[in-house]
């Protein structure tokens, strides 16, 4: 068996570099990502934090791969539950390819742990971030404001 | 939308998908070894589900490997779905389940 990973593909009417920033600026980030933000400066080897409003770190790591405004690839491990940081480092790239006058956004999320928690918690929440990302950059207004009750 | 409403309109379509959701990231002899159906039938359902976006896939090597995509579906969802009837459809939904299980 292969190890946990999703990928998941959506495609945005936007344009490469509008992309690219709307996914690593602090504030735009913050619309779309129920109030969460990045911490780094994207650049590669650089340290990343992904930040709760409230100032507690939720995920943590390094910036492996940045190729603006193409691709991401960040090395990220959860900070906020024992059972799931015990796993280890995650990665996840992220690939920006313009298709047709859009924008194919490619997320791929693995990780070598079998039977992964982090990978099932993260791959219930980008299908809610990409929704109101694209909603965002095409109508200019989100979807969910609050991340719906959990399933 | 058409195409992801005219691939999931075909039973032997959905079940690759509860296949890919049950195991990502398959490679097409590995999806026809578990499925009663031609190679080139699983083939020709993959790419209605990969021109969906319903399926995604990725190369390892030499092999092509398939994942479920489920962001059209989420797309689909919440189209119709207001953002306050969440909750209150998945207490429908896990009563149903709930209730089905005592069944089997």
């Amino acid at each position: 068996m292969s190890k946990p990973k999703f990928v998941y593909v959506t495609f945005i009417r936007t344009t490469p570099q509008k992309l690219w920033s709307a996914l690593t600026d602090r504030d735009f980030t913050k619309q779309y990502w129920f109030g969460v933000h990045h911490e780094t400066d994207w650049k590669t080897g650089s340290p990343w934090k992904l930040v709760f409003a409230d100032g507690r770190v939720a995920d943590a790591g390094e910036i492996v791969e940045s190729n603006p405004p193409r691709r991401l690839v960040i090395k990220w491990r959860n900070e906020f539950k024992p059972e799931l940081r015990a796993e280890g480092y995650s990665r996840c790239t992220i690939d920006v390819e313009p298709v047709n006058g859009a924008v194919k956004l490619t997320i791929l999320h693995e990780i070598d742990a079998p039977g992964s928690k982090l990978i099932e918690a993260v791959s219930g929440g980008w299908p809610l971030i990409l929704s109101n990302l694209k909603s965002l950059l095409e109508t200019g207004k989100v979807v969910f404001e609050n991340k719906p009750a959990a399933a | 939308m058409d195409a992801v409403f005219k691939a999931l309109a075909d039973a032997s379509r959905r079940e690759l998908l509860d296949r890919l959701r049950a195991e990502s990231g398959q490679t097409l002899n590995e999806l026809c070894t578990r499925l009663d159906m031609t190679r080139q039938a699983v083939s020709k359902h993959l790419a209605i589900l990969e021109d969906a976006n319903l399926v995604v896939t990725l190369r390892r090597g030499r092999e092509k490997l398939h994942h479920l995509n489920p962001v059209p579906i989420h797309e689909i969802g919440e189209r119709w779905i207001g953002k306050f009837e969440h909750s209150r459809l998945q207490a429908l939904s896990d009563l149903k389940k709930a209730l089905e299980a005592g069944e089997a």
